[in-house]
């Protein structure tokens, strides 16, 4: 078991330099002849999160696969910093996805695959890997096989893997949409943490309550488009566009 | 009636006295069938990864073919192995036909493309749900590879049991490469093949009793591995 008093390296103390600002220019995705993400353009610049919102089907999750480089735009480019992502560049990044995905293999087998895969030396693993979960709050289950763990403790084990990383970006994909009030709350500490520590947070949510919580500015997506973007305070203090005040007043966005 | 208990009594007294012929016939087969499969494990097991990672022209034939051959009959496998390994055929200067090792060769044929199929299988499963988080971490293709033989090893204990279950029990391949020399190459498909038709009952029906057992003891095996994999989830 780790001292968690004792100084650690990397993990804890480290300040992530995120490339930004992001710029995505003219932004388009088209798949089974449907355009997903249509002239899509926005630009993010603030070091805190940024939730993307809107109602299914408006390109949220393709627009967040498009920045991790998961898929490849049809049309348009994305910039981080003025550079395309490359390699090195996307080594920079990680991402936790909607359902957990986790290895068939113990807790901390599962954060040490992903060190092992982003190259980071086996003596050195060990040790990322108890900081990882002393922070996810799993050091108890280390030797646990990770898929009985449950659907809260599962998905904070793919948000340690994610961290273990140390990336500079950071995506979630409705990280929170099936889990309860105490696992969710778990999760949004870690982001917030996170955002401590300097790494730049992008999340998709359909939860209105997590993007206030959260958010220091919200993009709200619908067909494809970016149809507002500003400041979390704005958005939800003075919404302009039709769609996202029909969104948050629950009402139905077609 | 009275003949074939008086076989059974004879073929319960083989085994439970050890018998040197039958031991020397069944220690043969299973080094032939285990080093049989282990060689065709490590094959299949590459065969099957890559079919299920890499992306290639001819890829999907492939895996077509491979699976097809999953029903290769034994004697096919022999044949193609005799001719390879006869006088006139391209391998005929090693001279091993009517060796264990040319058993070996033949029992590999047939095996590697039950492994290897089960191992695309389950690899192609296991990929469906890994793809994008690993394509997220950034793995390599044989990084890719070699995480889904891992997570895929439960299923791939079953492939290769079945593998040495089709090997142990065939007797076509292995009587026309080995050719059921005694001492040399008769295994216990062949002894009991030869023995059934000299009339020699009791050695047949004690090499039948051990197979049978043999196969037994296989399946059991995979149901236990299956129980264990879902007690552990990683199923």
């Amino acid at each position: 078991m780790l001292d968690p008093t004792s100084p650690l390296e990397g993990a804890g103390d480290r300040l992530a330099s995120p490339p930004l600002p992001v710029e995505l220019k003219g932004l388009g995705y088209e798949t089974g002849g449907k355009r997903v993400i249509n002239a899509l353009d926005a630009t993010i610049e603030t070091r805190r999160i940024t939730a993307i919102m809107g109602p299914n089907g408006a390109g949220k999750s393709i627009l967040l696969r498009l920045m991790h480089g998961l898929i490849a735009p049809t049309k348009g480019e994305i910039l981080w910093a003025g550079r395309q992502l490359d390699r090195p560049m996307a080594h920079r990044q990680a991402m936790v996805f909607q359902r957990p995905v986790l290895l068939r293999r113990s807790v901390a087998a599962n954060v040490s695959h992903a060190l092992g895969v982003r190259g980071v030396e086996r003596d050195k693993r060990a040790i990322c890997v108890g900081e990882a979960l002393r922070l996810a709050g799993l050091e108890g289950h280390a030797s646990t096989p990770a898929r009985v763990l449950s659907g809260g403790e599962q998905q904070r084990l793919c948000l340690a893997r994610a961290l273990s990383l140390e990336p500079d970006v950071l995506f979630l994909d409705e990280p929170t949409s099936s889990l309860d009030p105490a696992s969710t709350l778990a999760i949004e500490r870690l982001l917030l943490d996170a955002q401590r520590r300097g790494i730049k947070v992008i999340l998709v949510t359909h939860d209105v309550g997590q993007a206030r919580r959260l958010a220091d500015d919200v993009m709200f997506l619908h067909h494809g488009r970016v149809i507002e973007h500003q400041e979390a305070e704005s958005f939800f203090g003075d919404t302009q566009s039709e769609g996202a005040r029909a969104f948050l007043s629950g009402g139905l966005v077609l | 009636m009275t003949d074939f208990i008086d076989a059974f009594r004879t073929a319960l007294g083989l085994i439970v006295t050890l018998d040197p012929d039958l031991f020397e016939i069944l220690i043969l087969s299973i080094k032939v069938s285990l080093t049989a499969v282990v060689v065709a494990s490590l094959l299949g097991f590459a065969i099957g990864g890559a079919l299920a990672v890499y992306r290639f022209p001819g890829r999907t034939a492939i895996s077509a073919v491979l699976s097809a051959l999953m029903g290769l009959p034994p004697v096919v496998a022999g044949l193609i192995v005799y001719l390879l390994l006869s006088n006139v055929g391209p391998l005929g200067v090693l001279q091993l036909l009517y060796t264990p090792t040319a058993m070996i060769i033949a029992q590999v044929v047939l095996v590697t493309p039950i492994i290897g199929a089960l191992t695309r299988q389950a690899c192609q499963d296991l990929l469906e749900e890994y793809d994008e988080q690993l394509r997220s971490l950034g793995a390599s293709s044989s990084a890719i590879v070699v995480t889904l033989l891992w997570d895929g090893r439960y299923r791939l204990i079953t492939a290769v049991l079945a593998g040495f279950g089709r090997a142990i029990a065939e007797v076509g391949a292995v009587m026309i490469v080995g050719g059921n020399i005694d001492h040399v190459t008769r295994t216990m498909t062949t002894a009991i093949a030869l023995e059934t038709s000299k009339g020699n009952i009791a050695l047949a029906l004690a090499l039948g009793i051990v197979l049978l057992t043999i196969a037994l003891a296989v399946n059991a095996s995979l149901i236990w591995v299956q129980r264990l994999a879902n007690r552990l989830a990683y199923a």
